[in-house]
Parts: C-alpha cells; sequence; structure tokens
C-alpha cells in the first residue's frame, strides 16, 4: 500500500528540552500528524452523515494529542493496540488513510477488506493489533503482546490504549497483576476523556486517580496533561524507557477531552454546551500551533501545510468512496486456516 | 451533491430520515467547523448537528418541523464568502420539501404494510393500542416495577442517558435512582451483583447495552444464575431477568451482531424468551419479572422502532413456554422468533400467491419450548422450516428439527429445513452484511423447495 510516508514511528529519541528550546521540525512534524488525525476525523464525520459510513463510528477530534505525543517517544518496532477509538491511532502508525478510509466506507480496498470496519481494524505490518470492539477486551491483548515481545527478546514494547469507561472492568485489574508478576515491557496509556458513553468519570468511578490503580501491583504511573503534545511526548519518553530497560509494566493516565459524541449518534446532553465549548478552547492543536509560532513560523505557511493534509483527506475519501464493495467471495474467506 | 449544500445527516445505524426539529443558525450567519447548526430528531433522540465547512449560512431550505426528511437531501446551503442572501423559502425550495413529504407518505405506508395489523389478533374485550416494541417494553417494565418494589433495573446507561437503545425512558424520574441505576462498565461485575441481589430476594432487571457485552458475565449467568437452584437442593431461586438487545442491528460487525439465543437456551436452569411484537415483548417482559426463576430475554434492536397493536391492561401477560399461531395456513409449518417472525410473514403472503398456504409460528420463548404447538402444526401441514437470525451449526433449529424426527417422524413428508445467518462472523461491508442474514426470500425459496 502507498503509504503518505510522514507517520511512521518515530525513532527520534531526543532527551526532554524545555518547551522553547524544541527544533522546528519536531514541532512541525506533530502538528502534521495532529491535523492529519483531526481532518481524517472531520471527513469520516461527514462521510457518516451521507450515509457513506455505517453502523459506529467514533471520532478521536480533542485526544490527538495522546497518540501523536506516545508514538512519537516509540520506536518502529513497538507495538499498538487500542478500543474502538482507533483511527488516530492507525494514522500514527504509519497506515495509508486511504486504507483506514476504505475499510470505514466498507471496501475491499479497506485494511479488512471491508469485512472489520471502524471498530476492527489491524496492520501486522504497522504493528498496530486494533481495534476492538468489546470495553476493555484490548488490555490483557496488549500485554499478551508484550509478553510475546519479551518472550522472542525482541526489545520491543507495546502500548495499550484503553478510556476511563474500560478501566473499571474486570480483566483490567488481572491484567495489572500479571503483567507486575511477569514483568511484562507493556504501557498502559489511560486516555481519561472524563466520560464514557454517557456518564461521567464521577458517576463510573469511585476513586478518579487512574493512574494509581497499578500501585496496589507495584506499577509506576504518571499522570499527564492530555491537551498539550509536549507533555505527552515527554511522560512518553520517560515511561517508554523504563518499561524497556526495566522489562516492566508503567501506567500512564493521560487527561483528555473528546470534542465529538461518543460516536455519531450521541445526542450529548449528558454534558453541557458551555463545557465542550471551554474544552475546544483550549484544544491540542491550537497550544502546538501557538507554540510553531512563535518560532516565527507564519499563519500562511501553517494553513498551507493545513490545506495539503485537507487534500490528501478528499484523496483518501474519494478512494474510499470509489474503490469497490468487497467481492462476494469474500463472505466465507479469512474465518479459519485451512 | 453541490458543495456548498448541507445535507441531512445520517446520525445512527438505523436512521432513514429525521425531523428538522430546529434551526441554530440563520441566513447570513458565519459557521465554522464545529458549529452547531440544527437539532435533528432521529429515530432514537433529538441531536444537535455541527457544520463541516467554514462560511456563510445562503439558506435554509426547510422549514422547522419538516418530518420525514430523508437523509442526504438538501437542507440548507452556505457559501464560503459573504454574500446577501435571500431570507425567504422561495418556491423552487418549497418543491425540495413537497417530494420528500411524499417520499415520507410512501415510506408510511410501506411500513404500514410491514406492521401485519391484520395478523394480530386479540380476544374482543382487549383493548388495544399502537405502540412501538420500545414503549412495550418500557410499559412492562414501568408497570412491575409500581406493582412490586422488590423489582429495580439496572446497567450501562439506563438511568440518566435513559437508556443507550432509550428503552427505560422516564424511568429514572418515575422511579428514583435507587431502583434505576447506572453500572459502570463492568458487566462481570454487575450481573453477579444483580444475582446476588436476587438470592437476597429482590427482583432485579439486568440490561445489557448488548447482549453481545453479556459474553463478559456469561459465567456468572450460567455458573451462578442457572444452576444454583439446583446446586442447593431448591433453596435458591434467583428471580432475575437479563435483556437487551440481541443479533445484529446495521453494519455493527462481526463482535456487536451475534444472536445468542441458541447459547443461552442450551443451559438448564435458565428460561429463554425472544418477543417479536410489542404485544409480545410486554407481555412476556411482565411475566419474566413476575417468574421466580432467570430469564435470559433476548430483544432486537431493528424492531424497537416497529408499532404494533398492543394490549393496554396492566394485567395484561403472556404465559412463558407458549408459542403464537400468527397465521393460520394448511401446507407448511414455518417457525421463527423475534425479527424472524416478520420476514416468515412476508414469506407466507408471497407463499399465498404460489399457491403454498403457510402457518406461521412465533415461538415467544425458546426455552421451555412449546413443541406441542409446532407438533400440532406440523401433523396438519406436513412440512417444516425453521428460521433464525443466528448460526445454524447446533442452532435453535438444529433443535427443533431433531426434536421432530424424534417425536413427529410420521407425520413429516419432506426434511425439515432451516433458514439462519451464514455460518460466518458478521461482515461489516453492506453487501456482505446483506448476504449473511437470513432474508425473506431464503425462507420462500426453502419453501417452494419441499412443497413442490
Ligand atoms: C463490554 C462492553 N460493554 C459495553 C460496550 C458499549 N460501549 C462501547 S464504548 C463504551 C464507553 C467506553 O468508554 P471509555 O472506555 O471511557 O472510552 P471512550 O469511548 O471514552 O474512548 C461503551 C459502554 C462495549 N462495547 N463493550
Ligand atoms: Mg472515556
Amino acid at each position: 500500500m502507498n503509504t503518505m510516508n510522514m507517520n511512521n514511528k518515530q525513532t527520534d529519541k531526543s532527551s526532554p528540552k524545555k518547551k522553547s528550546n524544541y527544533d522546528l521540525d519536531l514541532l512541525l512534524k506533530l502538528n502534521k500528524q495532529m491535523l492529519l488525525i483531526r481532518r481524517f476525523e472531520e471527513k469520516a464525520g461527514q462521510l457518516y452523515g451521507m450515509g457513506k459510513i455505517g453502523g459506529f463510528c467514533h471520532l478521536y477530534i480533542g485526544q490527538e494529542a495522546v497518540v501523536v505525543g506516545i508514538n512519537s517517544a516509540l520506536e518502529e518496532h513497538d507495538t499498538m493496540v487500542t478500543s474502538y477509538r482507533d483511527h488516530g491511532h492507525m494514522l500514527v502508525c504509519g497506515m495509508d488513510p486511504k486504507g483506514v478510509m476504505a475499510e470505514l466506507t466498507g471496501r475491499i480496498t479497506g485494511y479488512s477488506k471491508g469485512k472489520g470496519g471502524s471498530m476492527h481494524m489491524f496492520s501486522r505490518e504497522k504493528g498496530f493489533f486494533g481495534g476492538h470492539g468489546i470495553v476493555g477486551a484490548q488490555v490483557p491483548i496488549g500485554a499478551g503482546l508484550a509478553f510475546s515481545h519479551k518472550y522472542k527478546k525482541e526489545k520491543s514494547i507495546c502500548v495499550t490504549f484503553f478510556g476511563d469507561g474500560a478501566a473499571n472492568q474486570g480483566q483490567v485489574y488481572e491484567t495489572f497483576n500479571i503483567a507486575a508478576l511477569w514483568n511484562l515491557p507493556v504501557l498502559f496509556v489511560i486516555e481519561n476523556n472524563l466520560y464514557g458513553m454517557g456518564t461521567s468519570v464521577q458517576r463510573s468511578s469511585s476513586t478518579d486517580n487512574f493512574a494509581i490503580r497499578g500501585e496496589a501491583f507495584g506499577i509506576k504511573n504518571k499522570t499527564v496533561n492530555g491537551m498539550d503534545v509536549l507533555d505527552v511526548r515527554e511522560a512518553a519518553i520517560e515511561a517508554i524507557n523504563y518499561c524497556r530497560s526495566k522489562q516492566k509494566p508503567f501506567i500512564l493516565e493521560v487527561k483528555t477531552y473528546r470534542f465529538r459524541g461518543h460516536s455519531m449518534s450521541d445526542p450529548g446532553k449528558y454534558r453541557t454546551r458551555d463545557e465542550v465549548a471551554e474544552m475546544r478552547k483550549n484544544g491540542p492543536l491550537k497550544a502546538l500551533q501557538k507554540l510553531i509560532l512563535e518560532t516565527g513560523f507564519n499563519e500562511n505557511q501553517l494553513k498551507e501545510i493545513d490545506n495539503q493534509i485537507k487534500i490528501d483527506v478528499n484523496k483518501a475519501a474519494d478512494f474510499a468512496i470509489e474503490s469497490e464493495l468487497p467481492d462476494e467471495k469474500e463472505l466465507l474467506r479469512d474465518i479459519i486456516i485451512e | 451533491m453541490k458543495s456548498n449544500e448541507i445535507l441531512m445527516p445520517a446520525l445512527s445505524p438505523t436512521m432513514e430520515e429525521g425531523t428538522l426539529a430546529k434551526w441554530l443558525v440563520k441566513v447570513g450567519d458565519k459557521i465554522s467547523s464545529g458549529d452547531l447548526i440544527a437539532e435533528i430528531e432521529t429515530d432514537k433522540a433529538t441531536m444537535e448537528i455541527e457544520a463541516v465547512e467554514d462560511g456563510f449560512i445562503s439558506k435554509l431550505i426547510v422549514d422547522e418541523g419538516t418530518q420525514g426528511i430523508k437523509i442526504n437531501t438538501p437542507i440548507a446551503e452556505f457559501s464560503e464568502n459573504e454574500e446577501i442572501y435571500e431570507t425567504n423559502i422561495d418556491e423552487s425550495n418549497k418543491n425540495v420539501i413537497s417530494i420528500s413529504n411524499n417520499e415520507v407518505d410512501d415510506v408510511e405506508k410501506l411500513s404500514n404494510v410491514r406492521e401485519y395489523d391484520k395478523v394480530v389478533t386479540f380476544s374482543a374485550d382487549d383493548t388495544t393500542k399502537k405502540i412501538t416494541v420500545r414503549e412495550a417494553l418500557r410499559d412492562a417494565i414501568l408497570e412491575e416495577m409500581k406493582a412490586d418494589d422488590d423489582v429495580f433495573i439496572m446497567g450501562e446507561e439506563v438511568a440518566e442517558y435513559e437508556g443507550a437503545y432509550k428503552v427505560t425512558q422516564g424511568l429514572l424520574e418515575q422511579f428514583g435512582d435507587n431502583r434505576v441505576i447506572d453500572t459502570p462498565i463492568t458487566e462481570h461485575g454487575f450481573t453477579g451483583i444483580g444475582i446476588g441481589a436476587a438470592f437476597g430476594n429482590l427482583k432485579p432487571i439486568v440490561e445489557f447495552m448488548t447482549f453481545n457485552f453479556s459474553m463478559q458475565a456469561i459465567d456468572q449467568i450460567i455458573n451462578s444464575a442457572a444452576k444454583t437452584l439446583y446446586m442447593s437442593g431448591g433453596q435458591m431461586g434467583c428471580p432475575i431477568v437479563f435483556r437487551g438487545p440481541n443479533g445484529a442491528a446495521s453494519r455493527v460487525a462481526a463482535q456487536h451482531s451475534q444472536c445468542f439465543a441458541s447459547w443461552y437456551s442450551h443451559v438448564p436452569g435458565l428460561k429463554v424468551v425472544s418477543p417479536w411484537s410489542s404485544e409480545d415483548a410486554k407481555g412476556l417482559l411482565k411475566s419474566a419479572i413476575r417468574d421466580p426463576n432467570p430469564i435470559v430475554f433476548l430483544e432486537n434492536e431493528v424492531m424497537y422502532g416497529q408499532s404494533f397493536e398492543c394490549p393496554i391492561s396492566n394485567e395484561f401477560t403472556i404465559p412463558i413456554g407458549k408459542a403464537k399461531v400468527e397465521k393460520i395456513g394448511s401446507d407448511i409449518t414455518i417457525v421463527a422468533f423475534s425479527i424472524m417472525v416478520g420476514k416468515a410473514l412476508e414469506a407466507a403472503k408471497e407463499l399465498e400467491k404460489n399457491g403454498i398456504n403457510a402457518e406461521v409460528i412465533n415461538l415467544r420463548s425458546l426455552r421451555p419450548l412449546d413443541l406441542e404447538t409446532i407438533i400440532n402444526s406440523v401433523k396438519k401441514t406436513n412440512r417444516l422450516i425453521t428460521c433464525e437470525e443466528g448460526f445454524g451449526y447446533s442452532g435453535i433449529g438444529a433443535e427443533i428439527s431433531s426434536l421432530i424426527q424424534e417425536q413427529a417422524f410420521d407425520w413429516l413428508d419432506a426434511p425439515v429445513l432451516r433458514v439462519h445467518g451464514k455460518d460466518v462472523p458478521m461482515p461489516y461491508a453492506e453487501n456482505l452484511e446483506k448476504l449473511a442474514l437470513p432474508q425473506t426470500s431464503d425462507i420462500i425459496n426453502k419453501a417452494k423447495q419441499i412443497c413442490s
């Protein structure tokens, strides 16, 4: 598949710096990835509205800094697994926006040949292990991937993303215990966007500090502001170094917010418009672009980058609409390996 | 699509049309991506839609309150630059509205055909009202909660959100948060807690957002709820209802589209019920809540919005373990449950044109199964087809087929045939999903095959 050659996991392991010291190249790279996710998701929302995408479609808008920051601290051979809110994760792993969008429209050119859809997409080649529709199910799977890395002495770690809602599932704690007991190189990233569907953290969780939930198992943790991609990156560098060098789990709680509904069919009555507007004001892209402008880069140059990304996303959308539906023979393929 | 049109968006997997409840912008307003522009009522809820481009609203094509607007119908126009705009809806636009109204009429006609008014029959003194399956379920819960303080309901999003599929609408307001309880996303935990509460003489209704998520909790349902009465020598009854949508919805793919009818029906100690119409939903759910046993109550999301005549009496219940003959016939028996009953009736109508008079049985209960009604029918028709949306392998149809050949072999003039979902995880792609699901035409074809 023809990749856009900008999203691959970065091997850049530069040590933490003060914000003013970041080099422009890095800032631009982060900006480009976050913008790609933003524009991709906006387009997906639009295609859903037109009936081109069906079923459930969960957008990542507002949370871009989480996956982009974490990814910027990963090595090429590391692996990733997440929930159904997975489009951003796939894009940063270097999966082709065309193939992702074509899966959303259920076409043969999609990553799962149109058989998985928005919530179930994978790329073994890019180290992305899904795309899981059952809340919490990816958590032990991530630890299992870490087990495989350790077993094969690969030096890779697995980043396992899950939400604040998922953090209450029992299998999460079974996994914490085993990951600590067996010293598995897994980074648990809790994307705390304050809501699981229509239920706020206050109404679903007896305490709202998710990071410390591994302490009873002896798992180190940290909490970080997910609206600042550089903060996420710093925390990720530290956490990932720890997982890799110590061969141990780590829990990183990232405080974030989803600007859109839970899925496309969420009336959103559980939070006020003002709350959403307030969070949008402090969106992750705005914060990063402010820093970029401070380096002397100008608005027009930023606009130019944005326009190019919009063109690429439109191409992905055209590809996704024009591609063929899967052949009927696909119905009976891939069920079991003969 | 013209690039400057704003189209009626699809806002849920099952939405086909909606009502423009309210405009949040007016002509001339500047909009940027993310701004709210209108409130739309869908089949499930009222939702706000956002602008996806930057620009200025140049025209509002449909009036507030317009109903039945099909998805992808233009509802407004915008331009990239500020200009002078028409402020009134002009004549040419009325066309757009009237066209969509015509479409609404057609849709209504169609859905009337789908509602089988003529088939559903009640005894003369039952007053009925046309309500949706969703309302029927809610009414059943509401009436039983009113009648018995020990009944309570819990599950994800059942209280404040009023149900992910709006089945529990109004219940929190009526009964308060002691009895209408939101749970964390913790199926295994809250299912076990429900079972413990039932051991403690309460009568919980546990809602699974969909039955796909009951897989997280299946150990508790089978090992704790189903078996404890037996293991305690009859001491420990477990009066609990596990309910929620089961089976495929629309395009939600393999992990969210599975029928668990045969899974649960396999287990002694459980009763398994699956309603089709509003009447079934209300009558069976009321019986389930009153029943002293653990009941798995399998609903269907696609049916929630469909309307049927339904008895309004508080005392109306349907016995668990009894099937209903929905259509009397003489040439072939078609048994079905849940959404497949509708397809079986459609098939029967079609078969009539071919001179085949089919009897359609709505099973209602899968465990215990009303074998007597099936056998009586087979004695008359000598032919049987079973229908289910789930997999055929080890399915409900396989069980019925086996029971019939054991107990009514001499009455059969043809092999029992099964209509069921394809033996594949549910695919996402539109064309494949359709192929995977059993269709009315499959029933017709199989019926013709054994009636010739
Ligand atoms: C086991 C299970 N239960 C329920 C659901 C339905 N569901 C899908 S997403 C979701 C909310 C999850 O919230 P969170 O983990 O915070 O993730 P977010 O959606 O906020 O990214 C629920 C209840 C599911 N998919 N799987
Ligand atoms: Mg969340």
